[in-house]
């Protein structure tokens, strides 16, 4: 288990960027702290030895759940657009992607 | 006035004409008028559409067809659940203005059953909380105690049927959203087996956790309606080809030689002593019907609000990853290139706890952590499931508190995230395990505060723990008692 997993702003800095999320300086000092808490106790998953132990990743003994590939109707572009912050025409306008330098 | 019938006295009456569907919702417009101002439960409320559809069954009754089981029955969604042309906000400032172009997989079965949509509930920003103090508009209040949270996620919606606004309001439960609301308004909130319910429709949280479940007076009414919304559905992958048992016809059944387990780990340190006695009372009622209580072990569950903040917290980060401000939802004014769209947009966007719990989940994923965090959960997680696997090898079904207490006041965990968390500890491993477990009402503490009884079953055994429950709200009161604003 991680125990040497210290959690500091650097680290919570690169979270943010990670999870996309512009959090202020306050909120990294603030997170951290809460974070490091949370972490902690999570910790506490290492005194149980798991090496046999299969993980579950949900709780049904579902697998792979095929259909037929058939066309079936879907939304026309206005509803799909419905919602959309800005539009032009029958596009999602968005700002220019390249150029920017941070393709991460 | 003392507020709406419940499911099924509503459904009977517009059925058999001694009321019409449009006076049915006409006195939920009325109760909510009457309390909503003190509770704040209700996002939006649509008495025209209701009133509108109320008026379609009414005249489907005048011509002689079959207006569904539901028939006039007004039902509340917790804001969480999409119906088509009316706001589906899930409490948060990102989704404030979305406006859903497709109904729920729920709200399709409900419709076709003759219940009305009248209202969304508030809830906890992206059902994330148990207090609902999380909604990123306004805290809801507890019927029972206007200075206490009602409990969360799904508050809302408890609270709303607590004070008899609405007959029944659905919820979500991903670490037991709708059972301890239940439990701290006095209601019956009852959690599906994973995959029994579509959550299609369903704005994901967890998407191996989340269920759709029903929040309502007595254990009847939740039988009449997991009835309608349960059932495969294709366009849910999770939901199973299940048959649906006759929940109803169950509830009748004796519960003499039904074996009861109890495990110490539900009654440890910091639980209520009010909170046990009311739920060892229980126990000495079922035995005195002829069931047998026993002992069992679930030796992992001290793990599992642990595994849960991983598990939980990984699946939301993945789900919430789609709020970037480009096709729906919040974008930022004036960004400065596309990341920064992004990165803004959910910043101004979301609350703090949702943050947080994308932050958490973005860690416990992200390369040099996924083995530690990630990957342990998720076997932690099979020990979980285990144990309820063995324990049911022995026993029908498993008793135990809901919450280790009553109500807390508005503020007392709101600073503390750890705090809050742990106010799930007796109903996480439920939604790892993948069983159902209902929340009933089970007593008073000394402030007045209700209790809540947790009985939980194996896999697709709703009827089990529906029939129990009824068993109990049969020989009890405690499920008709009403707080002081919707007294009779």
């Amino acid at each position: 288990m991680a125990r040497e997993s210290k959690i500091d702003e650097s680290l919570v800095r690169h979270v943010a960027h990670l999870s996309r999320l512009a959090l202020t300086d306050d909120e990294i000092t603030r997170m951290t702290g809460e974070l490091s808490a949370i972490v902690g106790y999570i910790d506490q998953l290492g005194e149980l030895d798991t090496a046999d132990v299969p993980p579950t990743a949900h709780a049904l003994p579902v697998h792979n759940v095929f259909r037929e590939d058939e066309v079936t109707p879907s939304f026309d572009s206005d509803t799909a657009l419905s919602n959309a912050p800005q539009r032009e025409g029958t596009f999602f306008r968005v700002p220019k992607i390249l150029d920017t330098g941070d393709g991460a | 006035m003392s507020g709406v019938l419940n499911v099924a006295e509503t459904a009977r009456t517009v059925r058999s004409r001694k009321c019409s569907a449009r006076q049915a919702v006409q006195s939920a417009i009325n109760a909510i008028r009457d309390r909503e101002g003190r509770l704040k439960t209700f996002i939006s409320v649509s008495p025209d559409a209701a009133l509108k559809r109320a008026d379609e069954i009414d005249a489907a009754i005048a011509h002689g067809r079959d207006p569904g089981p539901l028939a006039g029955v007004p039902v509340a969604l917790k804001d969480n659940i999409c119906n088509r042309h009316a706001a589906t906000t899930c409490a948060s400032n990102i989704l404030r203005d979305f406006v859903p172009p497709y109904d729920a997989h729920v709200v399709e079965r409900l419709t076709a059953a003759g219940a009305i949509i009248l209202a969304k509930t508030n809830m906890d920003e992206f059902a994330m909380g148990s207090s609902t103090e999380n909604s990123g508009f306004f805290k809801t209040r507890n019927p029972w105690n206007e200075n206490c949270v009602p409990g969360g996620s799904s508050g809302g919606s408890t609270a709303a049927v607590a004070a008899r606004m609405i007959p029944a309001a659905f919820g979500s439960d991903t670490g037991g959203s709708i059972r301890q609301p239940a439990a701290l308004c006095g209601v019956t909130g009852l959690k599906p087996t994973y995959g029994r319910v579509s959550r299609y429709g369903l704005v994901a949280f967890g998407s191996s956790l989340d269920q759709i479940g029903p929040i309502t007076v007595d254990a009847r009414d939740a039988a009449l309606l997991l009835a309608v919304i349960a059932g495969r559905d294709p366009r849910d992958s999770t939901s199973v080809a299940e048959p649906v048992p006759d929940y109803v016809a169950a509830l009748d059944k004796p519960i003499h030689g039904l074996k009861i387990g109890i495990a110490a780990e539900y009654f440890g340190q910091g639980l209520d002593p009010q909170v046990e006695t009311a739920v060892r009372a229980a126990l000495d009622l079922f035995r005195a019907r002829g069931a047998e209580v026993r002992e069992i072990t679930l030796p992992h569950m001290k793990y599992a609000v642990a595994c849960y903040y991983v598990v939980a917290t990984a699946e939301a980060s993945s789900n919430l990853a789609r709020y970037d401000g480009v096709h729906y939802g919040h974008r930022t004014p004036v960004p400065s290139d596309l990341i920064d769209l992004y990165a803004r947009s959910r910043h101004e966007g979301f609350g703090a706890e949702v943050k947080r719990r994308i932050m958490l989940g973005t860690y416990v994923l992200s390369s040099g952590y996924y083995d530690a965090y990630y990957l342990k959960a998720l076997k932690v997680r099979t020990l979980i499931r285990r144990d309820f696997e063995r324990a049911f090898e022995s026993v029908d079904v498993i008793a135990s508190p809901v919450t280790p207490t009553t109500a807390f006041p508005i503020g007392e965990k709101s600073d503390d995230p750890l705090a809050m968390y742990l106010a799930d500890i007796y109903t996480i491993s439920a939604n790892l395990a993948g069983v159902p477990a209902i929340s009933i009402p089970c007593g008073f503490d000394a402030k007045r505060l209700p209790i809540g009884l947790q009985l939980t079953g194996p896999w697709f055994r709703e009827d089990r723990i529906l029939n129990l429950a009824h068993q109990f709200q049969s020989a009890t009161d405690h499920h008709t008692h009403r707080p002081p604003l919707a007294a009779a």
